[in-house]
């Protein structure tokens, strides 16, 4: 039994030790916001901040977590930066099929913690998560919003 | 020679303007070409009734139904307005993040008289209500918005007057002396106001008429107003719900593991005892083409899947018939150069012969695009669950609703209307989620849920998508122009070989022997070159191919308009220049070439210096899905390899309902039309994909994503598609640039298999 600490809950869960944190999120837990693009760390999709940086949950062996603090897109709107990056992307219309933007406002979201105005090369560095429908130009614009 | 003299009719038809009777479309139910398929054991469902077209035992009691309903014109089978006077469209068109759920919102709102901001849109379920692409339904062609417009216009109308007569009873005053706003009946003359919600259920029962009045468009409010879209905040904080999310209560989660050779069975498990005992499993499986395991997650699902040890049958040693042991996309691309085979007119005018003779310069080249991947970022998914009442309900990603109800109840030994289909939203398409033979999960499911007696959610890995996906047919052309002295083309000339869709999947209706996804882009173009033929060979893929954003566009304007920037060169003329004398009669292009131009600061093909780096322009044009593009995109190279830095659309679809979603769209038709000239290509080799993720299939990511540009012109033509046409013209615009730059004339996507000098 590992207990998580999700979103500032804990919640026991009794998986293997090499289990994804993406997937006792997803299955175990039910909380579906976070998504699964590829599995091998490469879209960006599931991404999630832990101890508020950026993390690709398809790489995160439960058992690596320990206390550490888990949050997921659907408190986003709980944190208030996140809530400036969710306003963001609505004013600018960032989404399209929207599938990847979850992991998309948690990586902007991540970035602004910690970068609060970055520059384009910053959002470069950090932004490398894929989006098929190319939404990439938007997503920069509303960075640059929501940092003011 | 007299039948070259003869012109023949331009085959680029779009599906809009072919007339498909009722009973027709029944038969695009059914995948094409029994005598195609009895060879093509390969599709995995092999001898399956399946791919044999066995949906025709459904076909009688859908025709009745469909015959017996004019679709399009039951306001309650479109429209559910609550209490609270929430109004729920039903849409016949999937949202995959087209925004087809937004614009239907406004033109539906404008006339019902209701903010479309107010809507929810959902897709409907199967039913010959919604069949309303002449009789048809499908989400694609880039046809939702221009088939709907009068139609979703209508209803919205037609409604409202619903509303006002149940007003005008309940009231007792005249219907004349009422008025409606934003989801209410008003009387002035009163003061007294009814919502639509009150008045829904006795409005929804009246007989709509048939002759109300539409709004004056002079007076639209909604239609043509860049409203937000509906789902953006819910897409923004992860509430969106997919297929994948979905969940059932006692629901087995499967994973599968695939073929390694399409086609081949499994013939034996080495380990299935150790497997079944692995935590959380529920059972181990057998498909056609495939392995499965059923879990209580999916994560020990797929760890079970991975760990089976299956022998699998051999697959054919050599041959196209089927995806044989030594299959290679590039024999493949030789036995289509090498095609000997008499091609069949797909576009002819003048006399090509006698202008060749009197040529000053022949040129001649080869073109070719690879295989592709569709690449959306949610994988595929699909749950089924037989219920107590005999019914099978399903949720499965799709742009088809009754072609996938058919397929499931021919699977399932049910009749369709005890197939319950739920179309979620989709986590992006661009072609993938038509019913291609195998390529999908939604029958494992159906299977699974069969076999285990539970509800099942079968889900595949990335890895297991890339094996499995639908192809977007790899394709050659072959193109001679014939230039005068005066520098200008007087003839062109297209051999097209290889397979479109369209023939493989619908070529029950679609019964042109030219088939228009091959050629499209090829043929069609606006330019004044008298003499023209262009010919199409038929070249059957032994892979499963599919639809992609732009089908037969998405290769063809890159050949033609490549070749076209040849020709400029060998006759000594600059590319734009010639496009604009070779469009001297076309108003309508010379306007998108001027506007092009223009947003870009005037037409510069370079090279010239920017920051110390050399960089040039490269023009095309593309008349794809009843619109038409021009597109400028500047480029330089660097360390040998494309960066773009900027590209220019001007887009006119005729006329428009959102422009901001049309932006958007141009927009990501770009992204996705320049991740296939610089980087992508599935190779076969040895019979198998060299690619099985991203990491080695790599897509367009944020560092190669130059600044896109776009103008819409309404010229007020008839209303063209959206989704799909800012795709074509950006390889063509790329390569053509690139060879500014360079010198070097790129013919073989990607771009990235080339060494580029500057």
């Amino acid at each position: 039994m590992t207990t998580l600490h999700i979103n500032g809950r804990a919640y026991p869960v009794a998986v293997e030790d090499d289990t994804p944190l993406l997937w006792v999120l997803r299955d175990t837990l039910g909380l579906t916001g976070t998504k699964y693009g590829c599995g091998i760390a490469q879209c960006g999709a599931c991404t999630v901040m832990i101890d508020g940086t950026a993390t690709r949950s398809c790489q995160v062996p439960v058992a690596s977590i320990g206390t550490a603090d888990i949050r997921t897109i659907d408190s986003i709107e709980d944190d208030p930066v996140g809530r400036k990056v969710v306003e963001a992307w609505v004013a600018t219309q960032v989404p399209q099929c929207g599938y990847c933007q979850s992991g998309q406002v948690m990586a902007a979201t991540a970035l602004l913690k910690r970068t609060p105005h970055p520059t384009d090369g910053d959002i470069a560095d950090a932004m490398t998560n894929l989006c098929r429908c190319g939404t990439y130009n938007r997503i920069a614009a509303a960075i640059r919003q929501a940092a003011g | 020679m007299d039948r070259l003299l003869a012109a023949a009719p331009n085959r680029g038809k779009d599906p809009l303007e072919l007339q498909i009777e009722a009973q027709s479309a029944v038969a695009l139910m059914k995948p094409d070409g029994v005598s195609n398929l009895s060879r093509r054991s390969f599709l995995g469902f092999g001898a399956s009734a399946l791919v044999l077209g066995a949906l025709l035992p459904a076909m009688p009691v859908r025709a009745q139904t469909a015959a017996a309903v004019k679709p399009g014109t039951r306001v309650p089978a479109f429209l559910v307005i609550g209490k609270d006077n929430a109004v729920t469209l039903l849409s016949p068109f999937v949202e995959g993040g087209q925004g087809i759920n937004t614009g239907l919102a406004q033109i539906v709102g404008e006339e019902l008289d209701v903010h479309p901001s107010r809507f929810t849109v959902e897709c409907a379920p199967p039913g010959p209500d919604y069949t309303v692409i002449n009789g048809l339904r499908m989400t694609g062609g880039s046809l939702s918005t221009r088939s709907s417009y009068p139609l979703m216009r209508r209803l919205g109308a037609t409604a409202r007057d619903m509303m006002i007569r149940a007003a005008s009873a309940t009231l007792k005053v005249t219907p004349e002396s009422l008025t409606t706003e934003d989801g209410f009946v008003i009387h002035a003359a009163s003061g007294r106001r009814l919502s639509y919600g009150a008045l829904a259920p006795t409005a929804l029962a009246l007989p709509p008429r048939d002759d109300v009045a539409l709004r004056d468009p002079a007076s639209f409010r909604y239609i043509r107003q860049p409203m937000a879209r509906l789902d953006v905040r819910a897409k923004s904080t992860g509430k969106a719900v997919y297929a994948i999310d979905q969940k059932l209560d006692g629901m087995l989660y499967a994973a599968v593991q695939h073929a390694p050779n399409q086609g081949t069975l499994v013939e034996a498990i080495g380990n299935e005892a150790a497997v079944a005992a692995m935590p959380g499993v529920h059972s181990v499986h057998r498909l056609p083409g495939a392995v499965a395991v059923t879990a209580d997650s999916w994560w020990r699902a797929r760890k079970a899947v991975d760990a089976l040890s299956v022998s699998w049958s051999a697959p054919a040693r050599s041959g196209l018939d089927t995806v044989a042991a030594d299959y290679a996309s590039d024999g493949m691309l030789a036995a289509l150069k090498s095609a000997t085979a008499a091609g069949l007119p797909a576009e002819r005018a003048g006399d090509v012969a006698a202008a060749f003779a009197r040529a000053a310069k022949v040129i001649e080249a080869d073109y070719d695009a690879p295989y592709l991947i569709h690449g959306q970022l949610e994988p595929p998914s699909a749950m089924a669950r037989f219920n107590p009442d005999g019914t099978l309900e399903l949720w499965a990603p799709n742009q088809m609703p009754e072609q996938f109800q058919s397929a499931a109840a021919e699977t399932a030994g049910l009749a369709p209307d005890k197939v319950i289909l739920h179309s979620p939203i989709l986590g992006g398409f661009f072609g993938r989620h038509f019913l291609y033979g195998n390529a999908t999960p939604f029958l494992q499911a159906i299977q699974l849920a069969k076999a285990t007696g539970r509800p099942v959610k079968t889900l595949w890995s990335r890895e297991e998508e890339f094996r499995m996906d639908a192809l977007r047919p790899l394709s050659f052309s072959r193109l001679r122009a014939a230039i005068g002295a005066d520098g200008r083309p007087t003839a062109i000339q297209a051999r097209t070989v290889g397979e479109g869709p369209l023939s493989r999947w619908f070529g029950a209706v679609f019964k042109d022997p030219v088939d228009r996804s091959a050629v499209e882009g090829v043929t069609g173009k606006p330019y004044a070159i008298a003499n023209r033929a262009m010919d199409y060979i038929k070249f059957p893929h032994p892979v499963t191919i599919a639809f992609w954003r732009s089908v037969g566009h998405s290769m063809n304007d890159f050949f033609y308009e490549g070749f076209l920037d040849e020709i400029a060169d060998a006759g000594g003329q600059d590319p734009f220049a010639l496009r604009m004398e070779l469009l001297k009669d076309k108003p309508r292009h010379r306007k998108l070439l001027d506007t092009v131009a223009a947003m870009s600061g005037g037409w510069k093909r370079g090279p010239y210096e920017v920051d110390g780096v050399r960089r040039a322009r490269g023009v095309s044009m593309a008349s794809p899905f009843g619109s038409e593009t021009a597109t400028i995109a500047e480029v330089s190279v660097q360390g040998g390899e494309t960066q773009v830095h900027a590209v220019w659309v001007a887009f006119d679809p005729g006329s428009i309902v959102n422009p901001a979603i049309v932006k958007s769209q141009v927009e990501s038709a770009v992204a996705l039309g320049l991740s296939a000239t610089l980087f992508e290509e599935l190779v076969y080799k040895d019979g198998v994909r060299q690619s099985h993720n991203f990491d080695d299939y790599p897509i367009l990511s944020r560092r190669s994503m130059p600044t896109v540009h776009v103008e819409i012109v309404e010229s007020g033509a008839p209303m063209g598609g959206v989704g799909e046409p800012g795709l074509p013209g950006v390889p063509p615009a790329v390569v053509n640039a690139v060879a500014a730059l360079t010198g070097q004339r790129i013919r073989s996507l990607p771009l990235a298999k080339s060494k580029l000098g500057v």
